[in-house]
């Protein structure tokens, strides 16, 4: 075991100890959350706003990362829950708010404080039916807007449904196999508003969406009045990177107004997380962000494991790590690829991208059984060992030819004129803002921030590695390709080293059960997936199913940004814009 | 100079469309066929890989490695009188583990007393639903269900498998996975050892310590 490597100057440390003891500061409004297996503070409702701020102007907690909701029908309250962290690294600040379970609950919005709460809030009044008051634009975000109901509370049932959890009783020892859609006619389960008739129902949401952008005339200073062009985007773009809607208003070819529509991949995979017992969930990780299987996996894991308080394996760290890094490689590798796509440079530069990222499946193949639906990590190791044949490929990789395939691509592309010229001086975020929106991930670290949770709030073995933390100062969209190529090499610093130092041993700490014991609590563990921080936030009731899992996905939380870095740009770097945030629809709309 | 870097740039795709033919006189040169071999396929994908990296499907495929898994089939062990030992049990277990909960099992009851036996009189998976986790063969304790290498299974109507179709022979299991089939048969062996010695060991102690007892039973075949 090696000590934790020296910080660099562009490294961060991790803040020591430093508690925080907010019911000394408001000793009547706040108190510890005292329920076993809880951490955290209870905020009163009506002081939110004020709790807040000073949380983040006193006590520097400055990005908030999760906000979300939980329904706990048997106690007849919901809560919503806050995660802040500070962008100097350290431990996060939980924070919450309880209501009593009326429809609808409202809290106050922190948009004001934190604007990168905005998409999350949304969808917690989608999904929960949490009216944040206060919010400018509080729409349905990933259900259709004509929809009945806030389908994360416990008593909503989705169609076709059968039990509250898994295992169906249907299946066994009596499984005489029907289908689904068989029994289950669609009019059932399903509640439409009343008078609601499908074929004559004309969206209300539309018009709503474009209330909320810009108006389309604008009086100018001459008394002459333009009108602006709207223009929707997507969900059917090919530069869009799946079903992705942006709706903007145009001011000649500047952006004036621009509104994301999400949800057209969302099938609530937080619903469906909750019906799972917790060893099921694993494979459902796979599908979020299906180019990172491995690292969703990883997410999921360490937030289990922190429930279960259970040790893992030391050559499974090891793996995991290896795993991760090479997932992250090939990930960046794809984000170069489409990314020229996306600029009009057509299959060359991805299908070279994509020869390397064939290798690491390969790799991902042999050990996990599949390329990208891995479903490798198991609570307190990982499901099989990396046999010998497999780890001297590895070695081949990343010793001879990832490096070199890397610089190929920096030759290839990195000097590039038309593509230097189309990216450089494109402004994406500046560093405040980019804290502000809750970005995190590589769009955070091109703007000027060194913020990486593998060295801030260091999870797995990541504090064992000598690596430095991937930053770039101008903020342009040259930045954000060239800190992917960075964090490349740094990856394949650290498989190095973990190639060399991985021990011999077992690859589970616990017995393979397929029904594992978790006790009553919460956990929020994050990881630094390749598109920014990854978030698990699992509530247990000491039941073999979660009571509540909510995932913070990277790319959603990212998208709360663009409208901030599009309004001022032109409409044609728009699609190199949306191509820096990387994202995955799977993992956007859950 | 403008334009330098788009000439560099330029410089690696023109490598690599003429490593593609190097490569490809180096195999002839030495007498060997990089294209339809199986050393051909496994030379291009593998990091020494140069030039082309396709491969022709249908007629050349990629070697899958053991562990690869799809639609999981049922092991049973062929007998000399053609018949058929299915391993399953039908405990139930891969039908609790399935995320997607699409296997469904109908238990065998005894026509007479009407109690259970372990053996499974249908096996359904509805392989459309099916996420291809390999929970069931992870967790199954008797070896029964393991995961298939057949991907090619598009069809025009839905997938749901039944028994007959889910069905395939060990001999089959040990050809797609050799590997594990050898780790499972040295485990099996192993466990057959310890039952007999222990039996041994305890028939000899108990008619140590007593008069004349027929020896212990041999162990019965794994219960449910």
């Amino acid at each position: 075991m090696t000590a934790p490597a020296p910080a660099s100057t562009l490294t961060l440390r991790p803040a020591q100890g430093n508690a925080v003891d907010l019911v000394a500061r408001f000793p009547n409004i706040v108190s510890a959350d005292a329920r076993t297996g809880f951490s955290g503070f209870i905020v009163e409702k009506d002081s939110l706003v004020e709790v807040a701020t000073a949380i983040r102007n006193e006590f520097g907690f400055d990005l908030l990362t999760a906000v979300t909701g939980v329904d706990y029908l048997p106690e007849n309250k919901m809560e919503v829950v806050y995660h802040a962290y500070r962008i100097t690294g350290g431990p996060g600040l939980v924070f919450k708010v309880q209501v009593p379970r009326v429809d609808p609950v409202e809290v106050p919005s922190l948009i004001d404080l934190w604007p990168g709460v905005d998409l999350q809030e949304r969808e917690a009044w989608d999904l929960m039916g949490i009216k944040f008051t206060g919010h400018p634009d509080l729409r349905r975000i990933l259900m259709w807007e004509g929809f009945e109901g806030h389908p994360m509370r416990k008593d909503w049932k989705e169609g076709f449904y059968e039990e509250d959890t898994k295992p169906f009783k249907s299946r066994w020892p009596d499984g005489q196999f029907y289908m689904a859609e068989d029994k289950n006619p669609f009019k059932d389960n399903l509640t439409f508003p009343q008078n609601f008739d499908p074929e004559k129902w004309i969206p209300e949401g539309d018009a709503l969406l474009y209330g909320a952008l810009a108006r389309y005339t604008v009086k100018q200073a001459d008394g002459m009045s333009t009108d602006r062009i709207v223009i929707n985007m997507g969900p059917h773009h090919p530069s869009t990177h799946g079903v992705f809607r942006a709706v903007m208003t145009l001011d000649g070819e500047t952006i004036a107004g621009l509104k994301p529509v999400l949800g057209y991949l969302h099938r609530n995979h937080d619903k469906i997380g909750e019906r799972n017992t917790y060893l099921l969930n694993m494979p459902f990780t796979d599908r979020l962000d299906y180019f990172n299987s491995m690292t969703n996996n990883f997410g999921y894991a360490i937030t289990v494991e922190k429930l279960m308080n259970i040790p893992v394996a030391e050559r499974a760290e090891y793996i995991r790590i290896i795993v991760s890094e090479m997932t992250r490689v090939q990930n960046h590798l794809i984000f170069i690829g489409t990314l020229l796509n996306d600029l009009g440079a057509m299959y060359t530069p991805s299908l070279y991208a994509f020869e390397e990222r064939e290798l690491i499946l390969d790799i991902f193949e042999a050990i996990s059984g599949a390329r990208m639906m891995c479903n490798y990590f198991r609570f307190g190791g990982v499901v099989r060992d990396i046999p010998d044949d497999v780890m001297q490929k590895i070695k081949g990789l990343v010793h001879e030819r990832l490096p070199a395939k890397t610089d190929e691509m920096e030759r290839f592309l990195s000097e590039n004129e038309i593509l230097v010229s189309r990216m450089k001086g494109v402004k994406m975020i500046s560093a405040d803002d980019a804290i502000r929106y809750s970005v995190t991930g590589p769009v955070l670290r091109a703007a000027g921030v060194p913020y990486d949770i593998r060295r801030a709030d260091p999870y797995g073995i990541y504090d064992r590695f000598d690596f430095d933390v991937a930053v770039r100062h101008n903020g342009d969209l040259m930045d954000n390709y060239l800190i992917r190529i960075d964090e490349i090499r740094q990856s394949l610093r650290i498989l190095e080293q973990a190639i060399k130092q991985i021990p011999q041993g077992p690859i589970n700490s616990q017995k393979p059960v397929y029904q594992v014991r978790v006790p009553a609590g919460e956990a929020y563990g994050r990881i630094e997936s390749p598109k920014g921080e990854l978030g698990f936030y699992v509530v247990s009731n000491g039941k073999p199913n979660p009571w509540r899992y909510h995932v913070r996905p990277a790319s959603f939380v990212n998208l709360t940004a663009l409208e901030k870095i599009s309004v001022g740009n032109k409409i044609a770097d728009f699609v190199a814009i949306l191509a820096m945030f990387d994202i995955v629809m799977g993992e956007c709309d859950r | 100079m403008y334009g330098k870097g788009i000439l560099k740039g330029l410089g690696v795709t023109w490598k690599r469309f003429w490593d593609t033919y190097l490569e490809d006189i180096s195999w002839m040169v030495r007498g060997k066929k990089r294209y339809y071999t199986e050393e051909g396929v496994k030379h291009r994908a593998s990091k020494d890989q140069r030039g082309i990296f396709t491969v022709q499907y249908p007629d050349e495929k990629l070697i899958l490695p053991e562990e690869a898994r799809y639609i999981p089939f049922l092991v049973y062990n062929g007998q000399a009188d053609g018949k058929r030992e299915i391993l399953c049990t039908s405990c139930g277990i891969c039908a609790k583990v399935c995320p997607p909960q699409c296997i469904w099992i109908v238990r065998s009851n005894d026509p007479t007393t009407g109690r259970p036996i372990p053996e499974p009189t249908e096996f359904f998976i509805d392989a459309d639903i099916c996420m291809n986790c390999g929970f069931c063969a992870e967790y199954c304790p008797f070896d029964a269900i393991k995961m298939d290498h057949d991907f090619e299974i598009a069809s025009y109507s839905r997938n749901v498998y039944n028994m007959e179709k889910l069905l395939k022979s060990s001999e089959y299991y040990k050809s797609i996975r050799p590997l594990n089939y050898a780790r499972e048969e040295a485990a099996r062996k192993a466990e057959e050892e310890a039952k007999k010695a222990k039996a041994a060991a305890k028939a000899a102690t108990e008619a140590a310590a007593q008069s004349p007892t027929p020896p212990a039973e041999s162990p019965a075949a794994p219960a449910a």
